[in-house]
């Protein structure tokens, strides 16, 4: 199935030896001219990049506390070098956080530092060469910005700052990545990473509504650009149409129109995901925000609700407020922005959604925390209600929950392999080799307790799963949406009851 | 004034003054470097207080540490916790009269120099022995815990072996406080041992062991999580908003 060879998933996981170099040709395509110039960067690598790179670096270092404290800090005690899943899935010394971070440092240290500038083979500084433009390009795209070292650094010194930086280097010099620069440039031109417009969007939802009645007899609404709303939902555009995130919005729809909730997407903003974060470019993650805060002012919107989508979530949570706010305009009784999932849980809460548990009988699940919404944001109004909301959610409505082994789930768990923008097909030896520690952990609860499925909240871990799940024996499908299950279970109060009544539905009230 | 003792006070003047200034242009550059999103780690404390005990347990225990690697944190903490006693100890040098706690402190801090040495040693094994932490390792890593390893050995032969003229040596730094020097023992351990110390406070506000100041300013430590309750803005991040020129 593949010309690279797929790691094994072995009886325990351990801690390869490294091996130099083995992902060394790994690197995504470079942007064209037309894709980067949108993005108000250099088209191609410019004659005088180096002492550009030089600037930019000393730039970031004057605007970021992260990076400056980040770079001078570590003490290569040696502590992340086991945790980053490229790592263990490559067995690159590389793809150790210490060692990508160690990248940019080198550099740093040469021309920031007096040990790098005067003694630089002590320190192991390096000049900034052609080569290490190679290696940056290389394996600051081969870092998912998971945050999984940060956990588990001393100083919390956290990769993906450092590869945020990296990114936005060289983007100022004119090497950018070709997958990200030209989502973020479809959003500015059509308003979603698809470039799907609002008459396909229209229909899109059109047909969704169609499907729905059909298999339900209920006509539930996915309405677009409705003004006056209370509720506008932004989702990542995946969930429009792709398998299985459109079985998730779906149960979105569902939940909203059980509630009495009025809501509406909006084809300004049909896009959740803001891949601004991934090249560390602040001006191109606020000019991507800002069309939330005009969608939501334009269509007198009371709340902002985000769907399934882990870095959207990040950036909604940690950043929108930052970036766009404030958000005066909207109800004060909710925080702004809210989560689908806490929305569904507070309704369970309050009772307002029963569920027929047995509808899911057909699947065991576990639940894949995706590293966005782990690490890097909250749920609800305690620290590690993100770990909390949806597992409630998934047990009030499956009969059939087990968690994976504990070091690879809550704050430790492993990236799908696919985020920080590198879902792209030029990256797919890397993607399937990343994947490696969460298919290991998978393993073990497919063992333990016959898991069947795998349950998770957002459209980057969902695509990459559906496509690396074959590569290590398990089944493309058994990949589902958290709102999937809610929408397989949920008893609509008005459908038609022809035959027997519903069974107990449980005590989740 | 023997050329020894003026040597040695040049050097320790000299020192404390690079040691100072350099920390504290260090500590104003973190200080006023804005962080212009909010990235604690999470799940990150909700509140300031929150937050200061995250820092607390980082610094007295080394928390996230010992989730990580037991071997690392054990050898980290006899290190880090050794020398602090053995640093307590020395207070003795630098205080007319000594302070109380520190007169009673004294067997443990003497004793404390066997755990800091046994750290520095664990350590330095694994520079040596696990194939990660060998590929990191920079010559300067190596001459780190050198230095360190060297202080040790050589306060501890004045301590267990080759005992200095330890009056003669609180004289020396009472006096060079006062700025009215006075001779210093010149016994061969006590001037290496003093020497190793001069070079770790030069290197100290140039090196990694920036570490001790920047665990505070970590952004994903440091911060509160409460980014929808209160809107976070960078001064330059105004600006761009306000559609200045940066
Ligand atoms: C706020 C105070 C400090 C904290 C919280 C702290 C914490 C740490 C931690 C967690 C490590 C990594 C684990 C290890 O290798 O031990 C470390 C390493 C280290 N620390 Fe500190 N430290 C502090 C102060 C100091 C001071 C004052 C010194 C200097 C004399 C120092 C010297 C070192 C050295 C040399 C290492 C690297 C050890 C190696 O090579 O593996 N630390 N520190
Ligand atoms: C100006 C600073 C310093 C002075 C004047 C000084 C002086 C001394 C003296 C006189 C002794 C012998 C004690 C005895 O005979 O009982 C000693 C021991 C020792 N010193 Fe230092 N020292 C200094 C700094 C340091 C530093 C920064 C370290 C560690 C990083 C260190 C580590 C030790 C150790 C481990 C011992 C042996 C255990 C003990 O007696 O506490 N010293 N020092
Ligand atoms: S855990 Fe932190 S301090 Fe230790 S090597 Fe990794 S980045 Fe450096
Ligand atoms: S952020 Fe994640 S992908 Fe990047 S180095 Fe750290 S563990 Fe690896």
């Amino acid at each position: 199935m593949a010309d690279f060879e797929v790691p094994v998933l072995r009886e325990y996981p351990i801690i390869p030896k490294l091996k130099e170099g083995t992902m060394a040709h790994s690197s995504p395509f470079v942007a064209k001219p037309i894709i980067q110039e949108p993005l108000g960067f250099p088209g191609e690598l410019l004659d005088n990049w180096k002492e550009v790179a030089i600037e930019k670096m000393g730039e970031l270092c004057g605007k970021y506390r992260s990076l400056q404290v980040y770079l001078d800090s570590c003490v290569k005690c040696g502590a992340c070098t086991d945790k980053c899943h490229y790592y263990l899935g490559t067995t690159d010394p590389k793809n150790m956080p210490v060692a990508r971070q160690d990248l940019l440092r080198k550099v740093y240290r040469r021309y920031f530092t007096f040990a790098g500038k005067y003694f630089p083979k002590l320190v192991g500084a390096a000049d900034l060469t052609e080569e290490v433009l190679d290696d940056w390009y290389s394996y600051f795209h081969q870092c998912s910005q998971c945050r999984r070292c940060s956990v588990f650094c001393p100083y919390g010194i956290d990769t993906a700052e450092i590869s945020m930086a990296a990114r936005e280097i060289m983007d100022a010099v004119g090497k950018g990545q070709k997958y990200c620069n030209e989502i973020i440039g479809k959003v500015y031109k059509i308003g979603n990473n698809l470039g799907l417009p609002e008459p396909a969007l229209r229909d899109t939802l059109e047909g969704i509504e169609e499907d729905v009645e059909d298999d339900t007899g209920v006509k539930v609404r996915y309405p677009l650009d409705v003004k006056g709303a209370d509720v506008l939902l932004v989702t990542p555009s995946a969930d429009f149409f792709a398998e299985p995130h459109v079985d998730g919005l779906i149960g979105y729809g569902k939940v909203f129109h059980e509630a009495g909730i009025s809501w509406t997407f909006s084809s300004k903003a049909s896009e959740a995901a803001n891949f601004g974060m991934f090249i560390g470019s602040y001006e191109n993650m606020r000019r991507v925000s800002m069309r939330i805060r005009e969608a939501a002012l334009e269509l007198g919107v009371k709340r902002i609700v985000f769907g399934e989508c882990g870095h959207a979530w990040r950036v909604a949570y940690s950043f929108l407020n930052t970036l766009a706010g404030p958000f005066d305009f909207l109800d004060p009784r909710y925080p702004v922005p809210q989560h689908i999932c806490e929305v569904t849980n507070g309704l369970i809460k309050e009772g307002k959604l029963k569920f027929d548990k047995s509808l899911n009988d057909d699947m065991k699940l576990t639940f894949h925390d995706s590293c966005n919404v782990a690490r890097a944001s909250r749920m609800g109004d305690k620290p590690g209600g993100q770990f909390v909301i949806p597992r409630e959610i998934i047990k009030s409505c499956c009969n059939y929950f087990y968690d994976m082994p504990a070091d690879t789930i809550h704050e430790s768990t492993y990236c799908c392999g696919g985020g920080g923008g590198l879902l792209t097909d030029d990256l797919m030896e890397l993607r399937v080799k990343g994947a490696m520690p969460r298919m290991q952990a998978l393993k073990t609860v497919v063992e333990e307790h016959g898991v069947t499925n795998l349950v998770a909240i957002c459209a980057i871990c969902k695509s990459q799963f559906a496509k690396t799940l074959p590569y290590y024996g398990f089944d493309m499908n058994s990949i589902v949406s958290l709102h999937q299950l809610v929408s397989n279970a949920i008893i609509l109060s008005d459908a038609p009851k022809d035959d027997d009544e519903n069974d107990d539905d449980g005590d989740d009230a | 004034m023997s050329l020894v003792t003026g040597l040695y006070v040049v050097l320790f003047y000299a020192a404390t003054v690079l040691l100072v200034v350099g920390l504290a242009f260090r500590i104003k550059k973190y200080a006023s470097t804005p962080a212009p999103l909010k990235i604690p780690t999470t799940p990150a404390p909700t509140t300031q207080s929150g937050v200061v005990l995250r820092l607390f347990r980082e610094v007295v225990f080394f928390e996230s540490l010992f989730k990580s690697n037991k071997w690392i944190w054990l050898f980290g903490y006899l290190f880090h916790f050794g020398m602090l006693l053995v640093l307590l100890r020395h207070l003795r040098y630098f205080t007319d009269p000594v302070w109380t706690w520190v007169a009673l402190m004294q067997p443990f801090g003497k004793y404390a120099s066997f755990a800091m040495l046994a750290g520095l040693l664990g350590l330095w094994a694994r520079r040596f022995l696990v194939d990660r932490v060998r590929y990191i390792s920079a010559p300067s890593d190596h001459l780190m815990l050198a230095l360190l390893v060297g202080i040790a050995i050589t306060g501890m032969g004045m301590t267990f072996v080759a005992h200095t003229d330890i009056v003669m040596v609180k004289a020396f730094f009472l006096g060079l406080m006062r700025f009215s020097p006075q001779p210093l023992p010149t016994d061969l351990l006590l001037l290496a041992h003093l020497g190793m110390v001069v070079a770790l406070m030069i290197v100290f506000p140039i090196s990694k062991l920036l570490h001790a100041p920047g665990v505070f300013f970590s952004p994903s430590r440091n911060q509160v999580d409460n980014p929808r309750e209160k809107r976070h803005l960078a001064p330059w991040a105004a600006r761009l908003e306000s559609g200045e020129q940066r």
